[in-house]
């Protein structure tokens, strides 16, 4: 059979045949490429893989295991994927699984918050995740450091994601209304926030960071003041009545303003975290710069109602100071409550005068002793404080230094700090004194005797007027009667109907012909002359009487 | 042996396709009838199932450790591997659907796993041992096979379905995919699997493998 011979003819092949290139089936390349795929899988996996960090919440409201995703700019960076008690069971430590590219987040000044619904300073916040559910909001840090645990913060910080602006830090006596997320306005348009506030480390004072958001942080200048904004800033001072606000959300969250005075020559962009002092109003704030200030010790023996701890200081009607202090004091060798007031005055706030006036007496503004000598040439030249009455509808005093040449003459002692002014009764006692001496002298006037010479003298006039009643007077109105009657007919003799009138009137016609005949008299005579001897001749004709009287 | 002779002792082959008793006496490649092809015992049956077996056992865990389904509600996404859902039914209460869910998708597979894993074992081997429930065992395999593409069919009509945009959004994620090649992988196992081999004499040799 040819399949024999083929057989013998193919022992070369058999090997062939067993040398399969395929020894195992090729159904094996399925479980491979599951493998393969499994393996991918996993390292595709291993790769994304992101680093794993623990923050601490003080509790775990909202957060869920394999839950809770954390957030940054509303993208999923990571979840949560364990919650559980620390060991001190004073928090919650939260396993946060980042994804490869939230590597920035491990920072060791990176920050984490749980994203809630808040109402809050700045409106309502996180509202979506009353549908969504609490997320964790995350924010890179800086630092180069990296870290594995973190703190949470429990409130959301107000300034995220590297917004560009710039932080100021401002100094005040207290913190007023403000509060994380208290609006910071320029020219009541807000550009910006407080970020944070905290004591003093000595606890004398504030400091509160504000944000101000760019392009607005260069209006921040070197020379801009800050001042509290917060809410209705009613002021009862010695000038009346005053009411300010910078705007209606002001009014409840409270808020900073600032601005650079008017005249800021050289003005320049502040640098970040430069210090600011934060004044309490805005006028404080945009006063001249105070410059060094000088404590004054004030002595009055006199009530001083109405002077009220910063109550203005004013020199010749300049205000440069305020009151700081007021101390009833007792007076062991005149028996007298006289009272104490502490008064701290900024000179410099006198502008141009005290620079000239420096200038001028060459007065080391810094050298104390020459300082004390100044204030006792002025007192020897009169300077005296004096409580006034800055408003009469209020009452409130104000301090005014001034000069009283004619004041009596006090001895200085330059040894005493602080320095003592002496101080001169109020113009409104002045004038009760006054008033009071007028009282005693009017007083003292005799009204009585006064009284009794005015009586008499009464007396007297009254018969004098009696006497001119009963027989003056019917004399005059006799007098008065016969003038009446002779204005009457003086009146009847030119009235237009009277006789007498007509008379005249015919008198006066016949005269006018009687002139007329003798003209004609005159002419006839001219012509005929030789009439005067002979007469008239019987033929002269009419009209040789006419012409003349014609012409 | 008392026993009726088998097929392979009078030379006959039985068609896979037609069910036509073949001569097998010249080992003829196709069946005469519908022309597909002649095996005495299903081809590298065990090898096959061997392979199938391993590669769904391989894709099981990504099946289960991979989310299947991403539901959004409000916004918030939340994936869910299959545990997680049953878990999740089960604690809210709902523990019958957390049971069916759990049987098919958890339960059934590695049913699948362990049986056809024994079967296997069992028949190279070429143990005699219970062959009769081994067999029924295998029928029950096959039985079982499809219902675990129950889990894949709730996957894929949620996410059809659930499209409300903002308010709810289901998506089906990777691991409902490996799941399914679990499910394939297992009823491909199963197919290839020949349960004549469970009464194939011990010392009889398997043919067709090499």
């Amino acid at each position: 059979m040819s399949e024999d011979s083929n057989h013998s003819a193919a022992q070369p092949a058999r090997p062939a045949v067993q040398t399969r290139r395929f020894s195992v089936s090729l159904v094996w390349i399925v479980p491979i490429v599951a493998v393969l795929v499994g393996i991918s899988l996993v390292v595709h996996n291993w790769l994304q893989e992101g680093p794993s960090i623990q923050v601490t919440f003080k509790t775990g409201q909202g957060l869920e295991a394999n839950k809770t995703a954390v957030k940054y700019r509303n993208v999923v960076i990571g979840q949560v994927s364990e919650v559980e008690l620390s060991q001190d069971q004073k928090s919650v430590t939260a396993t946060i699984k980042l994804v490869k590219q939230a590597e920035n987040f491990t920072r060791q000044d990176s920050l984490f918050w749980v994203v809630r619904p808040r109402i809050g300073a700045g409106g309502v916040t996180g509202i979506d995740t009353l549908f969504s559910g609490d997320f964790i909001g995350a924010d890179a840090g800086q630092s180069d450091t990296r870290a594995k645990t973190f703190t949470g913060l429990e409130t959301p910080p107000p300034i995220t994601y590297g917004e560009p602006g710039k932080r100021f830090n401002l100094h005040a006596s207290d913190l007023g209304s403000l509060g994380v997320g208290s609006p910071v306005y320029y020219r009541k348009i807000q550009v910006g926030q407080v970020v944070s506030y905290a004591l003093d480390a000595n606890g004398k004072g504030v400091n509160v960071e504000v944000f101000v958001h760019a392009p607005n942080d260069a209006f921040v200048t070197d020379n801009t003041r800050f001042w509290n904004a917060s809410g209705v800033d009613v002021e009862v001072g010695a000038n009346g009545f005053a009411l300010r606000t910078e705007s209606l959300s002001s009014l409840m969250v409270g808020g900073v303003a600032f601005r650079a005075p008017d005249y800021s020559p050289d003005d320049q962009p502040a640098a970040e975290d430069k210090t600011f002092e934060l004044f309490d109003d805005r006028p404080a704030a945009l006063a001249p710069p105070a410059g060094k200030a000088q404590y004054l010790a004030l002595r009055f023996d006199q009530s001083l109602r109405g002077l009220k701890v910063g109550a203005p200081v004013e020199f010749l009607g300049m205000e440069f100071g305020r009151v700081v202090a007021i101390n009833l004091d007792f007076d062991a060798k005149t028996r007298t409550f006289p009272v104490n007031v502490g008064i701290v005055i900024y000179p410099q706030r006198l502008g141009q005068a005290h620079t000239k006036m420096l200038k001028v007496l060459n007065h080391n503004p810094d050298d104390e002793q020459a300082g004390v000598r100044l204030m006792g040439t002025f007192i020897d030249n009169g300077l005296r404080a004096q409580a006034r009455s800055g408003n009469l509808l209020t009452g409130q005093l104000y301090i005014a230094l001034d000069f009283y040449p004619k004041a009596p003459k006090v001895t200085f002692d330059p040894t005493a700090r602080p320095i003592t002014i002496p101080t001169i009764p109020s113009s409104l006692e002045q004038l009760q004194e006054q008033f009071q001496a007028m009282v005693e002298k009017i007083n003292k006037l005799p009204i009585e005797r006064i009284a009794g010479n005015l009586d008499a003298n009464l007396v007297e006039l009254r018969k004098a007027l009696k006497q001119f009643n009963g027989k003056t007077l019917p004399g005059i109105e006799g007098t008065l009667q016969d003038m009446s009657t002779t204005l009457k007919s003086a009146n009847a003799t030119l009235a237009d109907d009277s006789p007498q009138r007509e008379q005249l009137s015919q008198t006066l016609d016949d005269l006018g012909r009687m002139t007329r005949s003798m003209r004609e008299l005159a002419d006839y005579l001219k012509r005929n002359p030789e009439s005067l001897l002979r007469g008239r001749p019987d033929n002269a004709p009419a009209d040789a009487l006419q012409p003349s009287s014609r012409q | 042996m008392n026993a009726p002779p088998v097929a392979s002792e009078l030379g006959l082959v039985l068609c896979h396709a037609c069910g036509l008793a073949c001569d097998n006496r010249d080992h003829p490649t196709q069946c005469p009838r519908c022309a597909a092809p002649l095996h005495e015992r299903k081809p590298e049956s065990l090898t096959r199932t061997w392979a199938y077996l391993i590669a769904a056992l391989v894709f099981y865990i990504p099946a289960n450790l991979l989310p299947v389904m991403n539901t959004k509600l409000f916004g918030a996404g939340d994936d869910s591997t299959i545990m997680s859902g049953v878990l999740e039914f089960w604690a809210h209460g709902s523990w019958d659907i957390a049971l069916i869910i759990f049987i098919a998708s958890i339960a059934v597979p590695a049913t699948k796993f362990v049986a056809l894993g024994l079967l296997l074992v069992t028949v190279q081997r070429g143990s005699t041992w219970a062959q009769r429930q081994r067999s029924k065992l295998f029928r029950f395999v096959e039985l079982i096979g499809y219902w675990s593409m129950l889990d894949v069919i709730v996957v894929a009509l949620v996410a059809a379905l659930v499209k409300f945009q903002a308010l709810g959004d289901i998506e089906p994620r990777l691991g409902i995919l490996f799941f399914g090649m679990v499910v394939v992988f297992t009823m491909l196992a199963a197919m290839s699997f020949d349960p004549r081999l469970i009464w194939q004499p011990p010392n009889g040799k398997e043919p067709a493998h090499e």
